[in-house]
């Protein structure tokens, strides 16, 4: 396998069943004359498991054979829910947690727009499938998650939040 | 997929990576290009990076504070997400005003083993909540004000505070919604949440001319830093129209410390002790020693201590 096939293996520690490659947050794999060199972005500032990922990407390539490798950091451009792969998508749904939709664009130049609870877009229950769903809480077991209830078959849901 | 289960994987002895507690993170710009940019004293950028961290970190721990208080599992968990992103925002800024001052010093010796006399947040973050309407009062100004600082930071010549800029709008914009639908659900509810609503926005409101009041070093850091006295008509726009929506109303003049003290500061030579009394220069309440306390005393008491 090469290097970057190593890296877009590694699954993401809160959602194990998602690769960081499908989660957009593996930017870069690079082979040089000095070993591999992977590009990451963080998803939030204070996501605890940046560590741990850097810790299972060093450990993967390692025991690939790619003894010599480093992981960087890109802060910029920032992580946007838009990198989340179709196949990310897929598993996100398959494991009952609502994929983010498109996020939200601003017009140029202008401040961020308040919304007082209004920023509520239709979200489908992952469950059920029914478009009529509600949200109990802004923020859920981590920082990307939000809780929403489907209105249909009254099971609470995770949705992953447009950033 | 080289191994099975990622938190086994965590769990590895022949590894440094440890999710939470205790000091000696890997520094969370590591392998982020830390190049200074070109013509930026290095003094100011570091004071700088310490002003709007501090701001984060101070905040962080007053948020962490409502753990296992919170009215309801929810809020617990929005408070605790909030303040968790105002962590990261720290531990960034800090990181890179260790950078700038050059002397060697990490995210760690910033947080933990400063005086408060040494820090240099607004006092607004420091400040007790006396209940939940308190809180969400003091988060509404503290996040509507971040968020427009930190959307015109996205612009800073200095491209790590950019990066750090551009980053934070998406989460402080969630921290301001969060707090403005607490605010209306609160002003607009019951007679009695309606009193109370209104009692802690007066509360906070004295706070809030310190935030616009330039320092010295954020003029003298033109295109790099914020110049905070930019920032208070978007500020004033969305309290207006959050207080609007909550029929709350904002105190009236001479509630706080009015134009007049924020006019001798901008006049002043920006010499300590010409202005007013604030944060940025060092100037804090005693509740600072109380989270001083709290934050610093495990790892002062086991320096370098990891568990």
């Amino acid at each position: 396998m090469t290097a970057a096939q190593v890296a877009a293996g590694v699954t993401d520690p809160e959602l194990p069943f998602l690769t960081l490659a499908e989660l957009g947050i593996l930017r870069e794999v690079r082979e040089t004359g000095d070993g591999v060199e992977v590009t990451i972005t963080p998803t939030y500032s204070g996501c605890p498991a940046m560590d741990a990922i850097r810790a299972d990407l060093l450990r993967a390539l390692h025991r690939a054979g790619f003894e010599r490798a480093q992981v960087r950091t890109l802060l910029a451009p920032a992580w946007t829910t838009d990198w989340i792969s179709e196949e990310g998508r897929a598993k996100l749904a398959a494991a009952g947690i609502a994929p983010p939709g498109p996020a939200p664009r601003r017009a140029a130049g202008g401040p961020v727009p308040l919304t007082l609870g209004i920023r509520d877009e239709p979200v489908d229950c992952p469950l059920c499938g029914a478009g009529e769903t509600e949200r109990l809480a802004a923020f859920g077991a981590t920082a990307c998650r939000e809780l929403r209830r489907c209105r249909a078959c009254r099971e609470p849901f995770e949705h992953v939040k447009e950033i | 997929m080289s191994f099975d289960d990622a938190y086994q994987a965590l769990t590895d002895h022949d590894d440094d990576a440890r999710w939470a507690y205790g000091t000696g993170f890997a520094d969370p710009l590591a392998g982020v290009p830390t190049a200074l940019p070109d013509g930026v004293d290095h003094a100011d950028l570091a004071a700088y990076c310490l002003m709007i961290g501090d701001d984060a970190l101070i905040m962080s721990h007053r948020l962490q504070q409502w753990v296992t208080r919170a009215p309801e599992l929810e809020d617990e968990m929005a408070i605790a997400n909030i303040g968790l992103d105002l962590l990261g925002q720290a531990r960034l800024l800090l990181t890179r005003a260790g950078e700038a001052e050059g002397g060697g010093r990490g995210e760690d010796d910033l947080a933990y083993l400063r005086d408060p006399q040494d820090f240099r947040h607004v006092r607004l973050a420091e400040r007790a909540d006396a209940d939940f309407a308190h809180l969400v009062a003091r988060l509404l100004v503290f996040a509507t004000w971040r968020l427009a600082l930190l959307d015109r930071l996205s612009a800073s010549g200095d491209p790590v505070l950019a990066a750090i800029g551009a980053k934070g709008v998406k989460e402080v914009a969630y921290h301001r919604d969060y707090a403005a639908g607490w605010v209306v659900r609160l002003g607009d509810g019951t007679e009695l949440s309606h009193r109370r609503m209104q009692a802690a926005v007066d509360a906070v409101w004295p706070l809030i001319g310190e935030l616009f009041e330039a320092h010295p070093v954020e003029l003298r850091l033109v295109g790099v830093a914020v110049d905070p006295s930019l920032l208070r008509a978007e500020f004033d726009g969305v309290l207006a129209e959050v207080l609007r929506v909550a029929t709350l109303h904002a105190p009236g003049p001479g509630a706080g410390p009015g134009p007049s003290s924020a006019g001798d500061s901008s006049a002043g030579d920006g010499s300590a002790g010409d202005g007013p009394v604030r944060g940025r220069d060092g100037f804090h309440t005693d509740e600072l020693g109380e989270i001083l306390d709290e934050m610093q005393g495990l790892a002062r008491a086991t320096p370098g201590g990891v568990w």
